[in-house]
C-alpha cells in the first residue's frame, strides 16, 4: 500500500459507493483507488457485488450514495456513453457483442466514438491474428473464447485510459482463459490502466498488481499479491472469520 | 391474359405497400416501437405536400424532397420527446402514446382540411400515360415509377444500414442498447436518427398514395397502417426485402381477388395475411436481421 501513492495522482477514485438492485443492497460503501499503470483486481464469490461495482463505474448502474471521480473530475452523474468518450471503457460480462453484425462491424462500432491513441482495427488483428481471416463472419457463430477476444478488441479500439474487464474467464476453459489473458502485457504497454473483476482467484493473483476482495458488498481484504497470503485470500473470499481481515 | 394483367398490377401496387411498411418495420426493429400513428403520419405528409404545392406551385415531384426533410426533422423531434419518454415507461406505453397521437392527427386533419378527400395532381401527361404489352396489359408510368421508387428506397436503406457509421450504430443499438452505450453511442440520438429515416420513408409513402389515389384524414389507419402491418407480417419482421415481398404478395392477392370478384379485393388480401400467420407466423423471409 505504502509505495502505491508514489505513482502520482490516481486515475480513478471511488468513495463510499452504495448501489441498490431494487430492495437489495449490492454494494455497501466500497472505496477504491486505482493509479495509472496498475492492474487492479476485484475478486470475490458470486453475489459479492463486483460486477455491480464495475457497471456503476462504467455508468450503467446508478449509485444511491458515494462518488466516483476519474482523472480528477467527478463523473458520478455522467452518462455511460460520455464516460466511454472520456476513456472509461468496459468489456461487459457475457461479452455482449452485436450478434447481427460481422466481427469487423463490431470493431467499427467500438471505433465510432474513439479517442485518439495507438489502437485501431489492424493493431487488434495483430494482437489476435485469427481475426483477420474471419472479419466478415457473424460473431454468433464463434466460440466463447473468440467472442471474448472480439469484445476485448471492441473495447481497445476506443483507446481507453481505463479498461474495465468484467469476468473474462466466465464460461471458458482454463487454457482459453490463459490465452486471453496473454494479451494483457501488450495492453499495459500501450499505457492502458486495467480494473478487472474475477471469480478465478488464481488467475487474478497471476496478473494483478493490486487486489481487493469483496464479500456481500463489503471489502474484506486489500493489498498487493505479495502482501497477502493464500490463507488470507481464502478467508476473505469465503467470509471465514480468522482474524486476518483488514 | 386478364390474369397476367391482374398479377402485374398487383405487383406494382406491392411497391407502394412496401413503402407504407418499411418505416413501420424499421421503428419496430430498432426501438421495439409499434407506431400506431404510422399511417396518419403518412397522411400528414400528403397534406403537407398539398399545402406546399398550393402555396408555392412547385410540381408534385419537387415537393417530395421538401416533405421528406420536414418529416425527418419531425421524426427526430417526436422520437427524442414523447416517444422516448414512452419507451422509458415500457412497451405498452408506446402503444398507448402512438394510438393517442393517431387520434390527435386524424381529428386535427379533419378540423383543418375537412373530411373531403384530396389528390395530388401529377399532371395529366404522367398520371394517365401508360404503355401496353400485347392487347390487354397496360402499365401506367405512375405505378411503375412508384414501384421503382420503392425499390430504390429499400436499396438505399439497406446500403445505409450496412455501410454507414450511423447505419452500423442503428443495427448495434437494435442488438444491444447497453453494449452500444459502452462504445460511446448515445442510443437516444441513434433512435432519433432511425425515426428520422422511418419518417422520411413515411413521407414518400404518403405522397405516393396521394398521387395514385386520394388522401383523406382517416385513410391513415383505415388503409395505410393496416396494409403496412399486413406487408410486414407476410414478409417477416426486420427484413427489408421481406417487406417488399410482403407488399408484393399482398398487392397480388388483392388484384387477383378483384379479378375473381370485384368485391373480393380487400378480402383476398387479408385471407393471404391470415394464411401466412397460420402457416408461417415468422413471415416468408424468416431471417431476424436487416440486410
Amino acid at each position: 500500500m505504502s509505495t502505491r501513492t508514489d505513482s502520482g495522482t490516481p486515475l480513478l477514485m471511488v468513495r463510499d459507493l452504495v448501489v441498490h438492485h431494487g430492495q437489495l443492497q449490492a454494494v455497501s460503501g466500497i472505496s477504491l483507488t486505482v493509479f495509472p499503470g496498475e492492474v487492479y483486481a476485484l475478486i470475490g464469490a458470486n453475489g459479492a457485488g463486483k460486477s455491480t461495482l464495475l457497471r456503476t463505474i462504467a455508468g450503467l448502474n446508478h449509485p444511491s450514495a458515494g462518488s466516483i471521480s476519474y482523472d480528477g473530475k467527478d463523473v458520478t452523474g455522467l452518462r455511460p456513453e460520455k464516460r466511454a468518450a472520456a476513456g472509461i471503457v468496459m468489456v461487459p460480462e457475457g461479452r455482449r457483442l452485436f450478434p447481427s453484425l460481422s466481427l469487423e462491424d463490431n470493431l467499427k462500432v467500438g471505433m465510432s466514438y474513439a479517442r485518439k491513441g495507438p489502437w485501431n482495427i489492424s493493431r487488434v488483428y495483430d494482437l489476435f491474428p485469427w481475426m483477420k481471416e474471419r472479419r466478415g463472419q457473424k460473431t454468433a457463430q464463434m466460440s466463447g473464447g473468440e467472442q471474448q477476444s472480439v469484445a476485448i478488441g471492441r473495447a481497445l479500439v476506443a483507446n481507453p485510459r481505463l479498461l474495465l474487464l468484467d469476468e473474462l474467464s466466465l464460461g471458458l476453459a482454463p487454457v482459453i482463459v490463459q490465452r486471453i489473458y496473454a494479451m494483457l502485457p501488450q495492453v499495459l504497454e500501450s499505457g492502458i490502466t486495467v480494473l478487472l473483476v474475477e471469480q478465478d482467484v488464481s488467475q487474478a493473483l497471476r496478473v494483478a498488481t493490486h487486489l481487493q476482495c469483496l464479500l456481500e458488498g463489503h471489502t474484506t481484504l486489500e493489498g498487493t499479491p505479495a502482501e497477502v497470503t493464500r490463507e488470507q485470500v481464502e478467508a476473505a473470499y469465503f467470509g471465514v472469520s480468522d482474524g486476518s481481515n483488514t | 391474359m386478364a390474369w397476367v394483367n391482374a398479377i402485374i398490377q398487383g405487383l406494382l401496387t406491392g411497391g407502394l405497400y412496401a413503402l407504407f411498411a418499411c418505416g413501420l418495420s424499421l421503428m419496430f426493429g430498432v426501438m421495439k416501437v409499434v407506431n400506431l400513428a404510422h399511417g396518419d403520419l403518412a397522411t400528414v405528409a400528403g397534406y403537407i405536400a398539398v399545402g406546399i404545392i398550393a402555396v408555392s406551385h412547385v410540381p408534385v415531384l419537387w415537393s417530395i424532397p421538401i416533405v421528406v426533410v420536414l418529416m425527418a426533422v419531425l421524426g427526430y423531434i417526436l422520437q427524442r420527446s414523447i416517444i422516448q419518454a414512452a419507451i422509458t415507461r415500457g412497451e405498452l406505453t408506446t402503444l398507448i402514446v402512438t394510438f393517442g397521437l393517431s387520434i390527435i392527427i386524424e381529428n386535427g386533419l379533419q378540423q383543418f382540411f375537412t373530411a373531403n378527400s384530396r389528390g395530388l395532381g401529377v399532371g395529366d401527361s404522367f398520371i394517365t400515360a401508360s404503355f401496353s404489352i400485347g392487347s390487354q396489359i397496360s402499365i401506367a408510368y405512375l405505378n411503375l415509377g412508384i414501384f421503382v421508387l420503392a425499390v430504390v428506397v429499400l436499396l438505399g436503406l439497406q446500403q445505409y444500414l450496412s455501410r454507414s457509421k450511423y447505419g452500423r450504430l442503428i443495427r448495434a443499438v437494435a442488438d444491444d442498447r447497453e453494449a452500444a452505450q459502452l462504445s460511446g453511442a448515445d442510443y437516444r440520438h441513434v433512435f432519433g436518427i432511425a425515426a428520422a429515416i422511418a419518417f422520411g420513408t413515411v413521407a414518400i409513402a404518403g405522397i405516393c398514395e396521394g398521387m395514385i389515389t386520394t388522401i383523406s384524414p382517416t385513410i391513415g389507419t383505415d388503409t395505410i397502417l393496416l396494409f403496412a402491418f399486413a406487408s410486414v407480417v407476410i414478409g417477416g419482421l426486420g427484413s427489408l426485402w421481406g417487406t417488399l415481398l410482403g407488399g408484393v404478395v399482398l398487392g397480388v392477392a388483392q388484384a387477383v381477388g378483384a379479378q375473381i370478384n370485384g368485391s373480393w379485393e380487400t378480402l383476398a388480401g387479408y385471407a393471404v395475411f391470415l394464411l401466412v400467420l397460420v402457416v408461417r407466423p415468422q413471415g416468408l423471409t424468416s431471417r431476424g436481421v436487416q440486410s
